[in-house]
């Protein structure tokens, strides 16, 4: 047993570290959305077509949730999906810039302020979206007032807030990720040029890096996308609230919780999916050049 | 820069005192002495390991010090109120790896420091570039990136980026280490030529040939210390330290 056990001390022996924890992927949204067929959509159209017909063909009651669908489909969209959209680029807009600020703030010289926009990322990071709306939504006041100027408060605004704090939180991440991944000897490079760390930073790393950053960018888009159904929690009317009145108005029969969902999950299977394609493809293309 | 106006061009333009530099608890330089006078060209040689890059890398402040000084031009470098930069744009230095701006052309690599650091007017600074990319035997190369040259072609515009800042000493860390051999002579030709027009130059090279035809003073260094140092033909054929000895028997 000794001579067994001294054997395996030889790394040589060993070629795979079984016990290695598997790397992490920051794109899994990106990846599995993104290697879906490209006849997926189209395949979930006809599956929202058809469903529907079933559902009535099944029923006695006579409910059309074709009929009821169509109504409501221009309306579901047009007030209500492009508010999600609406919502989900203002949000990139305060995450990619606050992301920018912490992440860049994560690799400072200035220690106090290292320390705490690293605590900020962690701590958003590591929160329950929903929990962190609740705080916003509830910690932020209707008005504020300003030097005599009355900001006003709707719950969307604050919603976009809240929903921003993650994805400042995890785009803090992929900028210190992304700066750190430039090889130290262009830092030194700048310097032994008389450069100031700011101006490496602006002018040598991150030009660098900006390709880098681009994909897992745009997968915390479709994530962020996808998320801010939440919202209607708080009472912002955004689709999936808009759908739940819908079907109310619609006498809350029950053969349309199918269709009507269903048609909101396709909307957006239908606006992440190209994107999440994009994300991969630009992957595959920043990944070769340095 | 006060402590400048005590320097005068025939003091040496680097002078070394006994400098001590550790990572953590391993001792890489051992109290070295060089004083370098304006003009001059200095190889340092020795086996990998013994210090010669730290060396060099602490003249420019990218490494500190433990003990010791280093004055460039009268003004100590470790000294912690130096302004680096003003440092900076006195010495300029070439890496073994190139180390060029690989999102920028051959001519913005070359104009960028003095754009952005010296504030000098851009159109005077892109004329200078132009003539430096010709005179380190790239013209035509001007709005290629860096990823379309060959390894001895990057070299040369490392070269001339560094000496667009106008400096009055060149460091040169092995910059032909990772060259291949037929591109090394390109690469020494040109530091050649700047060591003709009077640039101060201090090489830290393998090259025992290029060190013997074109250094006025060699340093061989062993584990931290100098062993040996003289003029290069004095050193080279009457080397009287063992360890020089069998350095050099195993190398030439």
């Amino acid at each position: 047993m000794t001579t067994h056990s001294n054997q395996n001390r030889f790394a040589v022996l060993k070629p795979i570290d079984t016990t290695r924890r598997m790397s992490y992927d920051p794109m899994t949204l990106s990846r599995s959305l993104g290697s879906l067929p490209v006849w997926t959509p189209f395949a979930a159209l006809a599956v929202a077509a058809i469903w529907p017909q079933i559902v009535y063909a099944q029923t006695a009651t006579g409910v059309d949730p074709i009929g009821a669908l169509w109504r409501w489909a221009p309306f579901l969209i047009t007030k209500g999906f492009l508010f999600n959209i609406l919502i989900s680029f203002l949000c990139l807009l305060l995450g990619t810039l606050g992301g920018l600020a912490i992440g860049l703030g994560q690799i400072s010289h200035v220690k106090p302020l290292r320390w705490l926009c690293w605590g900020i990322t962690q701590l958003f990071r590591n929160s329950p979206w929903l929990v962190l709306l609740f705080i916003v939504m509830l910690a932020l006041p209707f008005e504020l007032t300003i030097f005599g100027n009355t900001f006003f408060f709707p719950a969307w605004i604050k919603a976009v807030i809240g929903l921003s704090l993650p994805i400042i939180a995890n785009i803090s991440e992929i900028v210190r990720g992304a700066v750190a991944s430039v090889p130290t000897t262009q830092w030194e490079a700048a310097e032994s040029l008389a450069m100031t760390r700011r101006q490496a930073m602006w002018r040598i790393i991150l030009p660098q890096c900006f390709k880098r950053m681009i994909p897992p960018w745009m997968n915390w888009y479709a994530i962020l996308t996808m998320a801010t159904p939440l919202v209607s929690i708080l009472g912002v009317e955004e689709v999936v609230n808009l759908t739940r009145q819908a079907i109310e108005a619609e006498d809350n029969l029950p053969e349309l919780l199918a269709p009507f969902y269903g048609f909101v999950l396709i909307l957006f299977f239908i606006y992440c999916y190209p994107i999440a394609r994009l994300t991969l493809r630009l992957e595959r293309r920043f990944a070769v050049k340095l | 820069m006060t402590a400048n106006s005590t320097w005068t061009p025939d003091q040496p333009i680097v002078s070394i005192k006994n400098v001590q530099k550790s990572f953590g608890d391993f001792q890489v330089l051992k109290g070295i002495d060089m004083d370098i006078q304006k003009g001059e060209v200095i190889c340092i040689i020795g086996p990998s390991g013994s210090g010669k890059s730290t060396l060099i890398r602490c003249i420019n402040a990218l490494n500190d010090i433990q003990g010791g000084s280093i004055k460039v031009e009268g003004q100590e470098v470790h000294d912690p109120d130096l302004d680096k930069l003003e440092l900076r744009k006195k010495v300029g230095m070439v890496f073994q790896q190139y180390n060029l701006f690989p999102h920028k052309t051959v001519l913005q690599n070359i104009m960028m420091a003095p754009v952005l650091v010296l504030k000098e007017n851009k159109a005077e600074v892109e004329e200078r570039a132009r003539s430096l990319v010709k005179k380190v035997r790239l013209g035509g190369k001007e709005d290629a990136y860096p990823g379309e040259l060959s390894g001895g072609q990057q070299q040369r515009v490392a070269i001339a980026r560094s000496l667009a800042m106008r400096p009055d000493i060149m460091l040169f860390d092995e910059v032909t280490a990772a060259l291949d051999p037929e591109t090394v002579k390109e690469v020494l030709v040109t530091i050649k030529d700047l060591a003709e027009d009077g640039m101060t130059c201090i090489l830290v090279t393998h090259e025992m040939g290029f060190a013997r035809e074109v250094a006025d003073h060699i340093y061989f260094t062993d584990r931290g210390v100098i062993v040996e140092h003289g003029p290069p033909n004095t050193f080279f054929d009457s080397a009287k330290d063992e360890r020089t000895k069998l350095f050099l028997s195993q190398i030439l």
